[in-house]
């Protein structure tokens, strides 16, 4: 069975927002949401480095760890989703992300929070596949439709790469082969608890 | 064709010879110079996040987006937060509260209701007046429900999820959320009023050391000399007072998310709040024992502010003298005797 993940190659990111923008189109994102965007490391010197960054879809994810109400759960193919039905809005699994992606829309008394919002893989939620319901509280279900994610499939340079995991370490395995050199697979280690060793 | 003297001086010779030279300095320069002109290449000297990670706890950099917090790249510290809430917090919350209710019942096994010796008196004095029992209620009645709210966050996948189902559960934790967040506001409100009313008569004294070395009655038969709070009331005073007074900053922190704080401070004050919270849930369960079931007489200061004399003097020798001494020089009318029981 394929395990999901995502996969950016900070050499070859040129921070063009690319991904960003796909995602908030195709899944209708809310403003003020970001579930992707594109952090720059060391922005203007030499050895800058841009990392598009949304929710990894970790083994073990910490943010179902901590769940007061237990609303994430995993598919079969890895990636963690939640359940915006059963979501009060504490804000634990943003506390708990190593990579900050629950995002909430902040509507609510004392500054609460509002039903969390984050990258799904564009696989959608616990709704029926390809409903109205679905699309319009979790954004689409490309993964229904055969797909793969919109950001990765839009990434102008290829940095930004989803699917089966080991066919993507294979790739980036590759590509630092041929160049000589690699930043490393940003955010595998917290999220996979494996690096890929070249 | 003839050439000017000016021509002469820059013939197409001396200029490839000049560039030649020029060409040869250049080349020479690193090898005369060192490193200083050597090649950089900065892409081989790009960060690698393993440097990073074992540099920062946290690695930023520069986003397009208003949100602070998502120039974050990766915190680690989540990882730790998600350990302490999902098993430090749960083993010492566990501990705390289930051992509390275990010594309870063990003490009540074993040393019974706490009698009046003398029986009881037939008068009663006049211990808390309506205010007292007013702020003293409206801060109980709220700590319950801030409690049992607050526990449900942190247990209630385990002990009632299971029972009652997901949407159910959700729903339920959902209002407990609400009544959590609104009711804090009264409880606060609850403390500071105590602090104002009782933190006079709440200040440490010798009595207390000599009442705590006696075992407080409570460990032994002895009836040592109290004043109107003997010295355990004293110490759960300004635990309410101080602890409560801890998790209430803390919970307005929580409340109101990264105004002014981090995301590392939002999980100290996490933390703060639900370790101090478990732990003055189960002092209070020992005030709830002892002021309900553990000690005869002890409920009626707080149910309608009458106590028996009788316990009264055999609780709070010192208040008694006080009070009727109070009487004796006219500051006080008679309390009212209370009707006899049929």
């Amino acid at each position: 069975m394929a395990r999901l993940k995502f996969l950016c190659d900070a050499d070859r990111c040129i921070e063009c927002n690319a991904c960003v923008t796909a995602c908030k189109n195709e899944n209708e994102v809310p403003w003020g949401i970001n579930r992707r965007r594109v952090v720059t490391i060391n922005d203007g010197k030499p050895g800058e480095r841009s990392i598009s960054m949304a929710c990894m879809h970790c083994t073990d994810a910490p943010c179902k760890a901590v769940c007061p109400v237990d609303c994430f759960y995993n598919t079969a193919d890895g990636i963690v989703l939640h359940s915006k039905d059963l979501c009060i809005g504490c804000g634990y699994c943003f506390y708990a992300c190593p990579f900050g992606a629950p995002q909430y829309p902040r509507v609510g008394n004392f500054g609460s929070r509002g039903k969390m919002d984050k990258c799904t893989y564009c696989a959608g939620g616990p709704e029926a596949d390809l409903t109205a319901a679905e699309y319009q509280k979790y954004g689409a279900n490309r993964i229904a439709e055969g797909k793969l994610p919109l950001c990765a499939e839009m990434c102008s340079t290829k940095s930004l790469l989803a699917g089966d995991g080991e066919i993507i370490a294979a790739i980036y395995k590759e590509r630092v082969l041929k160049r000589g050199y690699g930043s490393g697979a940003w955010g595998w280690k917290t999220a996979y608890r494996e690096t890929i060793d070249v | 064709m003839t050439r000017t003297g000016h021509d002469r001086r820059w013939s197409a010779r001396g200029i490839a010879a000049a560039l030649t030279l020029l060409l040869a300095v250049l080349l020479a320069l690193p090898a005369a110079t060192g490193s200083a002109f050597a090649q950089v290449n900065p892409t081989t000297e790009a960060v690698r996040e393993e440097q990073l990670m074992q540099a920062l706890d946290r690695v930023t950099g520069r986003v397009s987006i208003p949100d602070r917090n998502a120039a974050t790249l990766i915190q680690v510290e989540g990882q730790e937060w998600r350990a302490y809430h999902e098993r430090t917090l749960a083993w010492i919350g566990g501990i705390a509260i289930l051992g509390m209710l275990a010594v309870l019942a063990v003490f009540y096994l074993v040393r019974g209701r706490i009698r009046t010796d003398a029986g009881p008196s037939g008068r009663t004095i006049v211990r808390f007046k309506w205010f007292e029992r007013f702020v003293h209620w409206l801060t109980a009645s709220c700590f319950v429900i801030l409690a049992l709210s607050g526990l449900n966050v942190a247990f209630g996948k385990s002990l009632l999820l299971p029972l009652i189902g997901p949407e159910a559960f959700s729903t339920f934790s959902m209002a407990a959320k609400y009544a959590h967040n609104y009711l804090s506001f009264p409880f606060t409100l609850g403390l500071v009023l105590m602090f104002f009313i009782w933190a006079l008569r709440n200040i440490p004294n010798r009595v207390d050391v000599a009442w705590f070395a006696q075992g407080g009655g409570i460990i032994g038969k002895a009836h040592p000399p109290a004043g109107k709070f003997n010295a355990g009331q004293k110490v759960l005073f300004w635990l309410v007072i101080l602890v409560g007074a801890a998790i209430a900053v803390s919970g307005y922190i929580l409340m109101f998310p990264f105004y002014g704080t981090t995301i590392a401070g939002m999980q100290t004050a996490q933390v703060v709040h639900g370790l101090l919270g478990v732990l003055l849930t189960a002092v209070i369960l020992g005030h709830i024992y002892i002021g309900t079931l553990g000690m005869e007489g002890a409920f009626d200061a707080m149910g309608n502010g009458e106590v028996d004399l009788n316990w009264a003097r055999q609780h709070h020798s010192l208040w008694v003298d006080e009070e009727e001494h109070k009487v004796a020089e006219g500051k006080q009318r008679v309390p009212p005797a209370a009707v006899p029981a049929e």
